[in-house]
């Protein structure tokens, strides 16, 4: 092989059907179905079959030639909890976007209508790339109840949501205009994946993510970067999100061979990063750039004493929270960091609602099908917000955010918006 | 590094019940477990002492006085053992049921466990006070053979146990155990088309006991079945019978447990499994979290590891050796691997006692028998010694283990 096309060699690819080997995971199952007991989509939809059926029977099933994956894997919502479930580390997620794929792939058309509105919502960044061109036009448009009504009616996107609003200047374009990083340091950098979230909805969170960096004397990078992927595994769009993968790994390796770390301030990008890549995809540095992707709000507690300056802090302008943990960030083990890191400032109180997932699960609540499950999963969180005293959400996922907003009503805000207001003084914007 | 007091590695019972008793002794306590808690694939009931030697064991605090000195109990004392089951009494309230002699608590295989602590849910159904029991089985649900467990309890406890199968309204072949719950929880008209159906058979039985499907809250779905049962003019006590995994009973005590801990401040870490440690000779100095990819380390300053046993992966083996995977503790065990077992399946197996040797103040011990870390601490199946499934003893064990090493972490904390 020349080095020329090495950029085209993907080693994942050597595996007959382009697949990871899933057999060690299948043979690792012995079917306790606790993975189904804390299915979330499993306990409200009598038609879902559950993750032990998606992952490792599926995967059995289909080792005939004649036998297709079977279209209930399009219900899984991706929120991963069955990985965390498992008492014999059957890789349940990687095996359900293994098979979305080869669904997506094999059993979808192209030409309908649903193909085409996935790929719409998972190529979000796309989308929001232009609307975010004249957003206050694409704002005004989206959010007309006649295109909305349009949307449900031919593309299957729900007219119940609000569509999220776009800024009226993006993270990018802020980072630019105050002329990138305003720290330099050789031994403190951080590389920033914002997504496109925080770009072209919410920068504030982004800049919250920039100003609390610089604080502690960090050096912020923002690379060129695409989407980090989830909402294309999420979609069985694998080819897409391997593009999207790609070039993100190659961008942030590189960095990181400048001694730079990577963080995200988005759960779900974190994930991708640091388990979806490595578990789908085998370019030359996914594992060296997963190793080095951090939770934001994990790092500060790793490299600086963020408990003790949050202590130090008498004097805070927010209000309490009731925070809930996005599903995305359990599975990395970050469940109590928000509730444990503002424990230390005395004026604030952040108070967990529970466990349950919120129900959006990124794209899924958007389908007009998905809508009512998606706000049955939801309805515990939304009952323990109403009894929590806190008028105001807390969350690190934004879509978790539009699910809370959407169902209490309250103001949503995320945790890294909370420690620059403890640390740089601000007001937590409205 | 991550800074926190008390570290307790894996989310079982042992563990919570550490992380919980440090917690309540003011340390600041940092949960890690590397999936969900195991108790979600339990049944539920805590079994403190239920055999001795192959022998049914009524009062368990009586029988602790004949272990061998190397049991887990002998080692940390029959107090330890007391004050673990005052805090889990204090954790569950009137939810559980039971006092210092074991029940018989009929199981969906037709047989009886001696348990010290029970759901209030499955109170109704101890057997050996002779009433006439009817048991309902699923017929989706092949892990409960009602007919063929009320065959096997009708041969050894006192009074008519019958079984009968009935098909669920309304649901898919292969519907989950936590569909059933929520309809019974939530949904009326499937509660009154199940008694409809049940109702017929009851046939002047004392008690109706079901899978253990009724939910967070089983004491509502109780009340509302026993009152449909009424009205049909069949007046009976309904009970849950515990299951095997997934379990219901086991994740609400699992639900209890990490309220208890989110209410203590204990910073709960799921999905993570902890891959590495270092250490300056006498003292764990930092745990390495592996976090999907990234290491991410902690430095504690007392550690109890709770990481379960053989099955449990708290405890690992290789053809020629046993080891403890984390901090790689001792674990005595025969040299040849072919002593490791006998030839009976109930025979006196050398694998069942495999674990780490602790003191009476809850620390891991080394080869010869000396603290191995002063701040490491080891609960729960990671300890061995005793065959505690055949002496049905595995929660008493993770009870009173939990409870030394976490207040005595605590109290190892306070006093720096």
């Amino acid at each position: 092989m020349s080095t020329d096309n090495e950029d085209d060699f993907e080693p994942i690819q050597v595996f007959p059907e382009g697949d990871a080997d899933l057999r060690p995971g299948a043979d690792s199952c012995y079917k306790c179905s606790t993975c189904d007991s804390s299915c979330p989509v499993a306990e409200v939809d009598d038609e879902f079959p559950g993750p032990k059926f998606q992952g490792p029977e599926q995967w059995r099933l289909t080792r005939k030639e004649d036998q297709e994956i079977d279209d209930s894997i399009m219900k899984c919502s991706n929120c991963m909890r069955c990985d965390g479930a498992c008492p014999s580390d059957v890789p349940l997620s990687q095996m359900h976007n293994t098979a979305r794929a080869q669904y997506v792939e094999e059993s979808m058309s192209k030409l309908s209508v649903e193909y085409w509105r996935n790929r719409l919502l998972a190529n979000y960044g796309t989308m929001a790339r232009f609307g975010s061109m004249f957003p206050r036009l694409t704002n005004a448009v989206m959010g007309n109840s006649l295109v909305q009504a349009v949307n449900d009616q031919f593309l299957g996107i729900t007219s119940e949501r609000e569509f999220p609003a776009f800024a009226t200047e993006t993270f990018r374009e802020w980072w630019a205009a105050r002329g990138g990083a305003a720290v330099k340091s050789e031994d403190r950098r951080v590389a920033y994946f914002h997504g496109d979230y925080a770009n072209y909805n919410t920068p504030e969170v982004g800049k919250a993510m920039v100003r609390v960096f610089e604080h502690f004397g960090y050096e912020v990078a923002v690379p060129e970067q695409r989407c980090s992927g989830t909402p294309m595994f999420a979609n069985g769009m694998l080819d897409d999100a391997r593009r999207a993968a790609r070039f993100n790994v190659e961008t942030f390796a590189d960095l990181v061979d400048d001694g730079y770390d990577v963080v995200c301030s988005c759960t779900s990008c974190s994930m991708a990063l640091r388990q979806e890549y490595p578990e789908l995809f085998d370019f030359a540095d996914t594992e060296r750039v997963s190793a080095h992707t951090y939770d934001a709000v994990e790092y500060l507690r790793i490299h600086e004493d963020l408990d003790g300056e949050l202590a130090a802090v008498d004097d805070v302008d927010a209000p309490d929270f009731a925070y809930h943990a996005p599903c995305h960030a359990r599975n990395q083990g970050l469940d109590g960091q928000t509730t444990a890191v503002l424990s230390n400032l005395d004026d604030v109180d952040a108070h967990d609602v529970g466990e349950s997932c919120s129900g959006i699960s990124g794209t899924y609540g958007w389908k007009s099908e998905n809508y009512d499950t998606s706000m049955a999963i939801g309805e515990e969180m939304f009952e323990h917000m109403d009894e929590a005293e806190p008028e105001t959400g807390l969350t690190e996922c934004p879509t978790c955010a539009m699910q809370m907003e959407h169902g209490s009503g309250s103001p949503v805000k995320h945790t890294l918006q909370v420690i620059e207001a403890a640390l740089t003084d601000r007001s937590l914007p409205a | 590094m991550i800074a926190t007091e008390v570290l307790v590695v894996g989310g079982g019972l042992a563990g919570s019940v550490a992380a919980l008793s440090a917690a309540r002794e003011g340390a600041r306590v940092t949960l890690v477990s590397k999936s969900e808690s195991t108790l979600k694939q339990a049944s539920g009931l805590v079994d403190v002492l239920g055999r001795v030697d192959g022998d049914l064991v009524a009062d368990p605090f009586a029988a602790i006085d004949d272990l061998p000195d190397e049991h887990p109990y002998s080692v940390v004392g029959t107090d330890a053992l007391r004050e673990g089951l005052a805090l889990f009494d204090d954790v569950t309230g009137d939810r559980y049921r039971g006092g210092d002699r074991n029940a018989l608590v009929p199981t969906t295989q037709g047989t009886v466990k001696p348990t010290l602590r029970y759901p209030a849910s499955v109170a109704p159904g101890v057997a050996g006070d002779g009433r006439e029991t009817l048991l309902v089985g699923i017929s989706t649900d092949p892990d409960f053979d009602a007919k063929r467990a009320a065959e096997s309890l009708d041969a050894t406890v006192p009074g008519d146990v019958r079984g009968v199968t009935v098909r669920f309204p309304r649901l898919r072949d292969d519907a989950k155990r936590t569909r059933h719950a929520k309809l019974l929880a939530e949904d009326e008209a499937f509660r009154d088309a199940l008694v409809e159906k049940i109702a017929p058979k009851v046939e002047g039985a004392d008690r109706v006991g079901f899978p253990a499907v009724f939910g967070e809250d089983p004491a509502f779905v109780r009340d509302e079945l026993e009152a449909r049962f009424d009205a049909a003019g069949e007046p009976v006590s309904v009970f849950e019978v515990p299951t095997g995994p997934p379990s219901i009973p086991g994740t609400r005590l699992r639900n209890l447990l990490r309220h208890e801990l989110e209410a203590a401040g204990v910073e709960l870490v799921t999905g993570v499994p902890v891959v590495d440690f270092e250490a300056d000779g006498e003292r764990v100095e930092s745990v390495v979290v592996d976090r999907n990819g990234a290491r991410v380390p902690y430095a504690p300053e007392q550690v109890v590891l709770a990481t379960g046993g053989l099955v449990g992966e708290g405890i690992d083996s290789e053809r020629d050796r046993v080891y403890e995977p984390v901090f790689d503790l001792h674990v005595p065990h025969p040299e040849d691997r072919y002593d490791w077992s006998e030839e009976p399946a109930f025979g006196e197996h050398a694998f069942a006692r495999f674990g780490v040797r602790i003191d009476a103040d809850g620390r891991a011990l080394d080869a010869e028998g000396s603290v191995a870390y002063e701040n490491l601490r080891a609960a729960g199946a990671v300890v061995g010694g005793a065959d505690t499934a055949m002496q049905k003893a595995a929660s008493g064990v993770s009870l009173a283990t939990g409870w030394r090493a976490g207040t005595r972490a605590a109290t190892a904390v306070n006093q720096t």
